[in-house]
Order: C-alpha cells, then structure tokens, then sequence
C-alpha cells in the first residue's frame, strides 16, 4: 500500500462556527466542485477517516469532542482548519464562550483562511492535505521498515 | 414488557451537519422522550455588543448564521432604524427584499437536499444542491460573497444592483423554475419519498400554538402566519398568498417548503418589475437611543429582533430569538412516539439551525 | 399595568399570572422571553403572539430577587428560563426542568453581567 494518497477519506466536524464554512464545506462534496474527483470520499465514521476538516472555533464543550475525534482517527491523519474562525477564532474571538483557533486543542497541519471560505480554497486545502498525507503514510512507511531492519 | 433504554444521539453525527446532542428515552424501537442538550455551538456573540459598536454589530449578526445570514443583518439593521427614525429608501427596501428571497430559495433547496440525503436518495441531494448553487452564482455576481454578504448598512444597503442585472437574475430564474418543477415533483410524488415522510411526525395545530412553533413548521399544521405579511421591507407592495397545509405531518412541512420556492421567484418577478429608481442608502447621524421588537420572517420563521440602545455607540442589550430555538419544544413533541430510525429525519424536518439558535 | 410604547407594557409581578393564564387560554402563543440588565436590575419582557397581533410584558426585577418560572404554563418557557438563569444569573423560581446551568455549559458564570454587577 504505498500509493495511499488516491483514496483519503474525510471527516468534517462543524466546531463553533456559523455555518457559513460548512455549507461550503458541504458544497465541495457536490457536482459543481465535486471534491470526489481527487479520490476524497465524505465519511461520518472518525475510524475511517484520513482527513479532518473542522470548521469554526473552540469552546468549552466542543474541546473534548474535537480532541476525541481526532484520537479516534487512524494515524497517519492531517487536520485542516477551514475559515478564519477555525484558524484563529475570528470574529467571535472576543466573546466569552471562545477559546481560540482549532490549534489549541489539536496539532493543525493547513490553514485555511476566508469568512467564508470559499469552495475553491477549501479544495485547495484538500488537495495539499492529501499531498501531505501521502507524505506522512511514506514517513510511517519507512519508520516501520526500518523497525524490522534492527 | 417493553425494554427500556436510553441513546445518546449525536454530537456528532453522520446525518447531522451540525452537532446537536439529544438523550433518548427507547421503549423497544420507539422513542418516548427526547431530551436535547444544546451549547456545542454557543459563542455568545450577543455579548459583543460591550466590544463593537452598533455599527459593526451588523457584521456579527450576519454572523449569527450562514445559511440566512442576509436576513440577521437586514433584521437588526431595521431594529436600528426603528429606534433611530431613519427613513430606508425604497430601493434599498426592493433589494432587501430581493435579496431576502434569494436567501430563501437558497436555504429551502439546501433543506431539501439535506432531507434527501437523510432518507438516503443521493441523486436527489446532489440534484437540489446542483441548483442551489445558480442562486449562490447570482450572490456572487451582485454582492460578492456566496454565504456571507455584508450588504447591509444601518440605513440601507451598500451595493445596487442595476437593472440589466436584475432582468438577468430573472431570466436565470425562469430557466430554474421548469428544472424546479421536475425535481420537487420527485419529492412530492416518488413512492419511497411518500413512504418516510406521510404521516411521520404529526403536529397538530394545538400542539403547535402550544409548542410555540413557527414559519413552516407552524404553516405545515394549518395555521396561516407569515411574518411577511406584517408589510416590513418591500413585501407590503407585493402580491402573495400565504402557503399552509392541514396535513401536519413531515410531508406538510416538504411541501409548504417546496410551494415557498415557487412563490419566492414569484416575489422576485414582482419586485424586480416594481423596483423604484431612488438612493440605496440614507444617511445616518448620531447615535442611537431607545428599543424596538422587530419581527421578520426567516426561511425557517419567524425569527424576533430585540435592540436597546443609550445614546452611546455601544448598545445595551441585542438579542435575536431565532427560529430554531422556537421550534426546539415542537422537535422534542414530533419525537415522542416515533420509530427510533425516524429520529434524523424529523430532526431534519423541523430545518434545524443550531448556531442561530446557540448563537 | 403601563404602556411603555406600542405594545410594550409594563407590569408588576402580581399581575404576571393572571396575564398569562388570560393569554394561554385566549390560545397565545409564547414568542419569546428576553432578559436585559439594565442599571442595576433585570427586565424580562414576556412576549406572546396571536395571528399578528403582538405583546410584550416587561417585569422589572431587582439583582436578587426570584422570579416565578412560566413553565407550568407554557411548557415552551423552559429553553428562555434556563438561558435567562445560565446567562444573566436571573433567579427563576420552579422551573418545570431545571438543568442548573447547563443549558449551554459554559465556564464562565453569568457573563451577561459586567464585573462590577455581579
């Protein structure tokens, strides 16, 4: 299984956020973007996902929930913060119940910025998500070989 | 003797685009109590009224929610007007209203295609959702944003839509409506449709006035209210009958949707055909004093807008009742009784929109 | 009972019951509850809707005073008391379902009031 970047899956958890990324998020996944076309299925299962996409900010409920989620992920895995609020909190970082950007529950591979961020973007994000999965898979690969070497 | 269990559903959920959580009580397969647990979403943002003035409170409230977020900015946006005595000018009034349709015809195909994937009938998403995004197409062109507009000013509106535009957005409508036609037919007709959705989840017309429900769920039980009927925007120069159904089930409730489709390309013909040729914007001095209630008509109801200034650019208190929080007791009523399998569907039914009602 | 404007009124608490029980039966529905904290003492303004027709009832009640819960009546009261309470820090007295401030689960107490109110 080397070539495993031609089928990551994805998980989409919907943090604090308005909505508006998530519907575009949503967006992707039909026929007018159509994010399936670079081998990415949509899944609700966090076991079999590759890819998290999590969109909006962190409060104080949504913490363990994104950090469960994302332990209970496969590793390798990649983790993408889609919109301004998921980077850094965004507009809603002043408000009381806001903790910040994704980053400060789980480690975050790629930024995606925009209030919303667009459709195009957010496939961009995938697609280098992917790049760096295979990259990882590759690292995982040869960690493990060179385990059984010794 | 029935056994007795209780589920936890959700937060997160394949079915459910966002994260609600609910504990339900099971007696075998059926559902007797549902009891919802909110706060995965809540941010507080009525809160930032002590941090931005009232000006850019507009952007937050915009904020609330995505799917209707132009009408969040347009209701606050009036809530200020009111207590400040401006005077909106008409255009400005015909593009809200133009705008404020859109968004409706946008948030009703988003619903159905979501109702579709959750009684697993893929094309049918995928169909709804290819549409929806012509609509998303004619915000770009005239506002910039796809989801989030920022077009609304207290006062008016910032950007004009000239009349070649708007003739355009018409005849991209008309083409949409044929294909319209053909796909809602699906919903109303198909045999397997029917088959999740007559007489699932009834709510009779006393529950629902009891319950508190509103927009279609209150519609889609028999009673004839709609917020826009109040005459706010442009909608007291527009024709247009109010769609109710006796039925008071989940089909009701797709139908009333589906009928709102058809009758906001109407109200977008009218008033594209009726807009005035004035300013877009007023302009506004001061800062405001005094409360107003505003009530205006969401895609999932009414929704209830509550400004109160002091005469300062930092408001006292805004606070938005949304539609979702209002149907909350109606979901937690069609619930009890219902086949444990039938739970993400009649989530759905009620077109839930938890970081409007979270806030 | 005082009309503050066009259908705002305001109200005292004894008057609270029986105007409710009339609304209930005339088939109202509940609209919504709103609290505001304003120069040291809460409002809550009840507002009920029948067709178009709309009222609001607005009952001013000092920092630590108790306010009677609705819920017994109107069932749709629950979210909007345990909210006012989580929130605001509002004193609602027997609520149908009392969740004890965790409607939205927030760590900070009663945000809605600035430090110097609390």
């Amino acid at each position: 299984m080397k070539n495993i970047h031609k089928s990551p899956w994805l998980l989409h958890y919907d943090g604090s956020s308005c909505n508006g990324c998530d519907i575009e998020v949503l967006a992707c996944a039909t026929p007018v973007y159509d994010v399936e076309r670079f081998g990415v299925v949509n899944t609700g299962n966090p076991m079999h996902a590759d890819i998290f996409l999590v969109t909006g900010g962190i409060n104080s409920q949504n913490e363990e929930v994104v950090r469960q989620i994302y332990e209970q992920m496969p590793n390798p895995k990649v983790v993408v913060a889609v919109g301004t609020c998921a980077c850094t909190g965004g507009i809603f970082k002043e408000c009381y119940n806001i903790k910040g950007g994704v980053d400060t529950v789980i480690p975050v591979d790629i930024y995606v910025p925009g209030c919303a961020a667009r459709p195009e973007s957010i496939i961009d994000g995938v697609v280098k998500a992917v790049a760096l999965f295979q990259k990882k898979h590759e690292q995982k690969l040869l960690e493990e070989n060179g385990k059984e070497s010794k | 003797m029935p056994k007795r269990s209780v589920v936890p559903f959700g937060p997160q959920h394949p079915v459910l685009p966002e994260p609600i959580h609910l504990d339900l009580v099971l007696e075998d397969e059926h559902v007797v109590e549902a009891i919802p647990s909110i706060g995965y979403v809540h941010r507080g943002l009525e809160s930032l009224v002590q941090k931005k003035d009232f000006n850019e409170m507009v952007y937050v409230t915009e904020r609330i929610c995505g799917i209707c977020s132009f009408m969040h900015g347009m209701g606050y946006c009036n809530a200020v007007e009111q207590i400040m005595n401006v005077e909106v000018p008409r255009r400005a009034e015909y593009l809200r209203t133009i705008w404020a349709e859109m968004s409706r015809i946008h948030s009703h195909l988003l619903w159905l295609g979501l109702l579709a994937d959750a009684f697993g009938f893929e094309s049918l998403f995928m169909q709804s959702w290819r549409m929806r995004e012509k609509i998303l197409d004619m915000f770009e062109i005239s506002t910039g944003g796809r989801v989030i507009f920022s077009v609304n000013k207290i006062g008016g509106v910032l950007k004009d839509m000239p009349k070649e535009m708007l003739n355009q957005f018409v005849s991209i409508l008309d083409g949409m409506e044929k294909e319209l036609r053909e796909t809602t037919q699906i919903f109303m007709d198909d045999y397997t449709v029917k088959s999740r959705l007559v007489g699932v989840g009834i709510l009779t017309e006393e529950d629902a006035i009891r319950r508190g429900a509103v927009g279609p769920m209150m519609r889609a039980s028999g009673l004839a209210i709609d917020m826009r009927k109040t005459g706010y925007a442009a909608y007291d120069d527009l024709d247009f009958e109010i769609i109710t159904s006796k039925d008071c089930d989940s089909y009701a409730r797709c139908k009333v949707r589906i009928e709102e489709i058809f009758q906001s390309i109407a109200l977008i013909r009218q008033a594209v055909a009726k807009i005035p040729d004035t300013e877009i914007a007023a302009a506004v001095k001061g800062f405001p004093n005094g409360e107003a209630f505003v009530r205006f008509e969401q895609p999932r109801g009414e929704a209830y807008y509550y400004v109160r200034a002091n005469g300062t650019k930092f408001l006292d208190r805004m606070r938005v009742r949304t539609p979702t929080f209002a149907n909350l007791p109606a979901l937690t009523q069609i619930l009890q009784g219902c086949q444990f399998a039938d739970v993400p569907l009649l989530i759905l039914t009620i077109d839930p929109c938890i970081s409007c009602t979270e806030r | 009972m005082v009309e503050l404007q066009k259908d705002i009124y305001k109200i005292e608490q004894v008057e609270l019951f029986p105007i409710i029980m009339e609304k209930k039966n005339d088939m109202w529905r509940l609209v919504q509850i709103c609290c505001a904290f304003v120069d040291g003492s809460y409002e809550v303004t009840y507002s009920f809707g029948h067709d178009y027709d709309i009222a609001n009832y607005r009952l001013i009640v000092g920092k630590d005073e108790p306010v009677p819960s609705i819920s017994r009546v109107y069932k749709s009261a629950i979210f909007y008391e345990n909210e006012m309470r989580e929130l605001f820090g509002l004193n609602v007295e027997h609520m149908k379902v009392d969740m004890n401030n965790t409607l939205y689960r927030i760590d900070e107490e009663t945000p809605f009031l600035k430090k110097e109110d609390k």
